[in-house]
């Protein structure tokens, strides 16, 4: 039996959450075995140095603070790894600041802390887009194919514009919070905080995927 | 729009864990508050002065002026928190209109009331709270706190109280594990912490605090930190160990650093190279009772 290798980036933020909903992917997939599912084994595991991003098959960027994990990422050199591992297929998710990092461009309040982007998805960011946080919120959304899920949003960011191969799979109160290119995902809200795993699952599908196109 | 839920516990929680493994920092004016976003901290606590201050200028101590809390939100992008003195809902409210995004309700300041702390269910903000034992843990959980922290012993840069707190924690989550299956010590451990026996139930089956649970009160070192990540802290509050330092700068950078890779000595030993003279600190076992902060709201 095979294994696929999730690696959430763990240098700040909500790692352990995003560790949780993996091992439950984990165990569906271990039921679905010899039923027509995946028969891959799901593994997670975090991501603290640059070798680590070289072990893994697809990578999970938590939610958090971004201008902390902008900083730490391209102080320890992980984020030039991660930029070179994505150029060449790795699929990168991003929840949150997660998004936030993806983004090709960034709103004022990115240019005004300096923040180092990833710039791997077509898209322009806001950070806080929608306000401080006792305006963070729970809604039901669809995003893509998956109907009604439980999204809770934290101090969220939205995505100003999307351009050239970025797709918007969500909008929100008129606001796109979450989009997908190629083998990256990116939601302004946090499906690690939910109890439901198919955003999880979707984006785990992405591994299969991108192995196919080899 | 439709069904749309703000201020739920689900949003509350989540905004602490949102700050895991990360430094939150004391500051009193914007300035600091940038030099501690610039530093790598996940959030900055507004007050009116850092409780060595407090300490040392005696009186009552209140939450800060909202002029000073609003200069603070200007200055950076990340969270601002704000204390409020235990039991003083009024302030809370105040600071909540203004827009911070967590509120203290801290035994830094001079408590309020000695008889009750805030209803914080009442509030869509979330709320952050002290505890010593597991027992003011969960009474602060169950008032509706979405956060817990040590009280240790602020403004004392002495990490000793910290240790004493998160292992007493740690200690009496271990034994409610332990007596899972016996119903009957389950019921008396609830009635003992005077909190609902389905919260006990709950913390036996996590294995841990169901809320985020950071260290405060008497880190001062990059190695403090790093103690206290390894007794099972998810992140740390530093109160007057910056500001209160030879080299602010320095030591907010190290601190960050020494949290984030407290399980790497190499990295700590790192952090903590030439940074001059850390706070002076004081010897708890000197202070008289009344000095004593986390006496205050059990």
């Amino acid at each position: 039996m095979k294994t696929m290798r999730i690696g959430v980036l763990a240098l700040q933020g909500d790692v352990e959450e995003h560790l949780a909903m993996l091992k439950k992917c984990g165990a569906t997939a271990a039921r679905n075995v010899g039923r027509g599912g995946s028969t891959e084994e799901v593994e997670a595991v975090r991501v603290k140095h640059v070798k680590d991003v070289e072990a893994v098959d697809a990578l999970i960027i938590p939610g958090g603070e971004s201008t902390t994990i902008a900083k730490l990422m391209w102080a320890s050199g992980i984020a030039e790894e991660v930029k070179k591992r994505a150029g060449e297929g790795m699929p990168v998710w991003g929840t949150c600041a997660g998004l936030v990092l993806l983004a090709k461009k960034g709103d004022e309040q990115v240019k005004k802390t300096g923040q180092k982007l990833l710039e791997l998805m077509d898209f322009e960011v806001g950070r806080n887009a929608f306000g401080r946080q006792k305006e963070s919120f729970e809604a039901e959304l669809d995003v893509g194919g998956i109907k009604k899920f439980p999204a809770v949003f934290i101090r969220a960011p939205a995505i100003a514009k999307v351009w050239g191969d970025c797709k918007v799979l969500a909008r929100f109160d008129g606001k796109i919070v979450a989009a997908e290119q190629g083998n990256f995902l990116a939601t302004a809200f946090h499906p690690e905080l939910s109890e439901d795993a198919r955003v999880h699952e979707y984006f785990l599908g992405k591994i299969g995927r991108q192995e196919k196109k080899r | 729009m439709t069904n749309v839920k703000t201020g739920t516990q689900a949003v509350k929680e989540g905004f602490a864990r949102m700050v895991k493994h990360g430094v939150i920092m004391d500051v009193t004016t914007g300035k600091q508050a940038r030099l501690a976003e610039k530093a790598g901290a996940v959030a900055v606590m507004a007050l009116h002065m850092v409780p060595a201050d407090i300490r040392a200028v005696g009186g009552v101590a209140r939450m800060p002026d909202p002029k000073a809390v609003k200069e603070i939100m200007r200055a950076v992008t990340i969270p601002v928190m704000a204390k409020c003195r235990i039991g003083h809902f009024a302030e809370a409210q105040v600071l909540e209109s203004l827009g911070v995004d967590m509120i203290d309700e801290s035994e830094v300041l001079t408590p309020a009331d000695e008889e009750s702390h805030v209803d914080k269910r009442k509030f869509k903000v979330p709320f952050v709270c002290g505890a010593r034992d597991l027992g003011e843990a969960l009474r602060r959980i169950d008032e509706g706190a979405a956060m817990i922290r040590t009280k240790g012993e602020a403004g004392t840069g002495n990490i000793v109280e910290a240790v004493r707190h998160m292992k007493l924690i740690n200690k009496q989550i271990n034994e409610l594990m332990r007596l899972k299956r016996n119903d009957a010590m389950m019921a008396e451990r609830a009635k003992i912490y005077r909190v609902p026996l389905a919260l006990v139930q709950k913390v036996a089956e996590l294995g841990r605090l169901p809320v985020v649970n950071f260290a405060a009160g008497g880190i001062a070192t990059p190695a403090d930190a790093s103690l206290m990540m390894q007794l099972g802290a998810d992140g740390v509050f530093v109160g007057s160990g910056i500001f209160k330092s030879k080299n602010p700068e320095k030591f907010a950078r190290a601190i960050v650093e020494a949290t984030r890779h407290y399980d790497d000595p190499r990295v700590v030993a790192k952090a903590c190279e030439g940074l001059g003279d850390a706070m002076k600190g004081k010897d708890v076992r000197t202070l008289a009772g009344h000095e004593r902060m986390q006496e205050r709201g059990r």
